[in-house]
């Protein structure tokens, strides 16, 4: 069954068109890599699927469970379970990384109509998660992701997907700025969230992560659409061959 | 009733202020001489205006015109609303000392449940002896009508090396309506003590009041006092606060104001810094919404050397609303090794919001390390998405960053029940936005 259906999307930030009708089906439990050289729109898609201000959506739509998705504001979204997980996490000086996820979780389990998490389940379920990601408990309790290394910043998110049981997670860009032992934590955090009910969208420029994270289909993205599409023998053979071929096909 | 009118920009002068309230202001003869020669002087200058450089961004006669007559004495119905407003406002532990529309309420107040270390008596009380509080070294208009119109206030004195546990609360309590009220005191404290005053400003169902209050602090050496005050007037009301203090050698002194209510508020503080090796910690917050008008004016005097100074404000701005922070930093001639600081932040969360800062250094001794900085913005954009995108809601997600940009001030507070305390009034103040 369709999570997420974009259909012929079109985008454009201040003057310029940056996605000319982009169409993309993600399944139920899928894992798809979108690959594409600088400039091709794959944050500009991750932001709008996201709900980001500054892009402006001329044309087509983005399904989500069968829902407008682009009627909805980022927060409403996130609480019907859409997660962006950031190629660069903002740091917050003077919000508690402990308060941040409690508020964040709660506030989405209240736009569900669901009860909100008890403390000793809270603070359990940080706790189990943290521990499997190696994040120390000291720095939950710094503000969030300030003076976290690049490595700790993605863990951070890893840890908030793993509290929020998102059921689409867009991975934008996980690996940049990750050394290889930082990306292996990373992924193994992002492989034990893998299941049939979650979704996931690998957006990275680098056939490396997907190593790890492996996907069940790859599309390949160049100058605002999706040019082609296959399986995870795809990445391989882009790693090979360079991105250049596709730039004449879009 | 008269009301009376202060002198204003188109020459008017009308002293009904002073002569209908004359009969009711406490104090012996000698007192009545010093009360008209202060109230003469505020006539001569009238409210303050924008052509008076400490109050260029505060002028009293575009922003509030006319001073209001003194409050009558409050009868039984306004004593009970003060009462609950007492319950409603007292800190857990702390004494209570209250004033209801500038006059000290016995009743309300905790004065014999005071620590044996703690002197106390009224301002009325010391004014039949003596009008030595009723005079103080700076020249300005407010100031010299609250030498004239002061109708009461608490005189605390607390003993060499008392450490005291409880903090003491001075609650001022508005109840009537359209007046004015006028409170002094003094709080002094002994050699090596340790104390925690607090003072809270409320309404108790008084709008369109006005108060003009006036503290006279000094801390003896070896010292460790916080100072903590809490604006919370009603939305149409005016208050103008003056305070001056002498520290004195190796004493810690942690000043925090926050300012929540009030349509026009000021706290003017003469801090002076008259002994080595203290350590003055001055920071606050201004949670301004509507169009509060609300203005922190410090002169920090560092008068001798080896000394830290540390400021901190902040101002939270929504509406067309309008933060003043004018932060003077004296350096003398002999106050070498002097370390003086300031930070001020505006967070404008509209538009139409305006701040105003303006830092001044006037520095006579050459081997010290002072400076101050400046901001004002917005809300950032790419955190506000962030958090939004975690699942919050705008409102809330305002709310998580601004209570973490005034944190930066309120978290200077040391105690952790009174920040506590502070938060809340914070997190009151962001819920009604929301």
């Amino acid at each position: 069954m369709a999570l997420l259906e974009v259909k012929d999307l079109k985008v454009r930030v201040e003057e310029r068109e940056i996605l000319h009708g982009l169409t993309l089906t993600v399944n139920e439990g899928e894992i798809h890599a979108i690959m594409g050289p600088n400039g091709s729109g794959k944050s500009t898609l991750s932001h709008v699927i996201a709900g980001k201000p500054g892009y402006e959506v001329t044309d087509g739509q983005i399904l989500f469970k069968g829902e407008d998705l682009l009627e909805m504001s980022p927060d409403e979204r996130a609480a019907k379970g859409v997660f962006l997980a950031f190629q660069y996490p903002v740091e917050i000086p003077g919000v508690a990384t402990m308060n941040f996820l409690r508020t964040a979780l709660n506030a989405q389990r209240k736009a569900r109509g669901e009860d909100e998490f008890s403390t000793p389940d809270f603070l359990r379920k940080v706790r189990e998660v943290s521990k499997s990601l190696n994040i120390p408990q000291d720095m939950l309790k710094r503000g969030v992701n300030v003076g976290f290394s690049g490595g700790e910043k993605k863990r951070n998110e890893v840890l908030q997907m793993a509290l929020f049981e998102p059921s689409l997670c867009i991975l934008d860009e996980m690996d940049s700025g990750l050394d290889i032992d930082a990306l292996r934590i990373a992924a193994d955090g992002v492989n034990a969230l893998r299941s049939p009910k979650r979704s996931m969208v690998v957006i990275t420029h680098y056939q490396r992560l997907l190593n790890y994270i492996v996907p069940d289909v790859v599309h390949v993205m160049s100058k605002g659409r999706v040019v082609k599409s296959g399986g995870k023998e795809l990445a391989l053979e882009l790693e090979a061959s360079g991105y250049a071929q596709f730039e004449d096909a879009a | 009733m008269n009301v009376a009118v202060a002198k204003t920009g188109k020459g008017r002068a009308v002293s009904d202020l002073f002569t209908s309230a004359e009969g009711r202001l406490p104090g012996s003869p000698g007192v009545t001489a010093v009360r008209r020669e202060a109230f003469e002087t505020y006539e001569r200058l009238g409210l303050p205006h924008r052509r008076i450089e400490e109050w260029k961004y505060t002028d009293l006669r575009a922003l509030v015109g006319e001073v209001l007559p003194l409050a009558a004495a409050p009868d039984a119905a306004a004593l009970k609303r003060a009462a609950d407003a007492v319950k409603a406002h007292a800190i857990d532990g702390a004494r209570k000392l209250v004033l209801v529309d500038g006059v000290f309420a016995a009743d309300l107040s905790d004065a014999k449940a005071l620590a044996v270390e703690v002197g106390f008596k009224t301002l009325r009380e010391t004014l039949e002896k003596d009008a030595g509080l009723l005079k103080t070294a700076t020249v300005d208009a407010v100031i010299a009508l609250n030498a004239a119109m002061a109708t009461d206030g608490v005189v605390l004195s607390i003993a060499d090396g008392a450490q005291l546990s409880a903090p003491i609360q001075i609650i001022h309590i508005a109840t009537a309506a359209s007046a004015s009220a006028f409170s002094r005191s003094q709080v002094t404290i002994g050699k090596g003590s340790r104390a925690t005053i607090v003072e809270t400003f409320v309404a108790a169902g008084a709008t369109a009041y006005q108060i003009n209050d006036a503290v006279l602090v000094s801390v003896a050496d070896d010292s460790d006092v916080a100072y903590i005050r809490l604006m919370d007037d009603a939305p149409d009301a005016v208050n103008v606060t003056s305070q001056f203090v002498t520290i004195g050698a190796n004493v810690k002194y942690n000043f925090f104001n926050m300012t929540t209510g009030a349509a026009v508020s000021r706290l003017q503080g003469f801090i002076t810094l008259a002994g080595e090796g203290s350590e003055l910690s001055a920071n606050g917050v201004n949670l301004l919404k509507k169009t509060e008008h609300g203005d922190t004016t410090l002169v920090v005097d560092h008068a001798v050397p080896n000394c830290v100074s540390r400021e901190v404000f902040r101002a939270v701005l929504d509406d067309r609303a309008h933060s003043v922070f004018q932060g003077r930093i004296i350096v003398r001639p002999d106050a070498q090794k002097t370390d003086g600081k300031m930070m001020t932040r505006a967070l404008l969360l509209s538009d139409e919001a305006e701040a105003d800062n303006k830092p001044e250094l006037e520095i006579f001794a050459d081997d010290v390390s002072c400076g101050h900085g400046a901001t004002a913005g917005a809300l950032d954009d790419s955190l506000l998405f962030y958090l939004k995108a975690r699942g919050l809601p705008e409102k809330q997600a305002q709310a998580l960053l601004i209570q973490a940009f005034v944190g930066e001030a309120i978290e200077q507070i040391a105690d952790d029940g009174l920040r506590e305390h502070v938060i809340g009034i914070a997190e009151r103040w962001l819920e009604r936005r929301q």
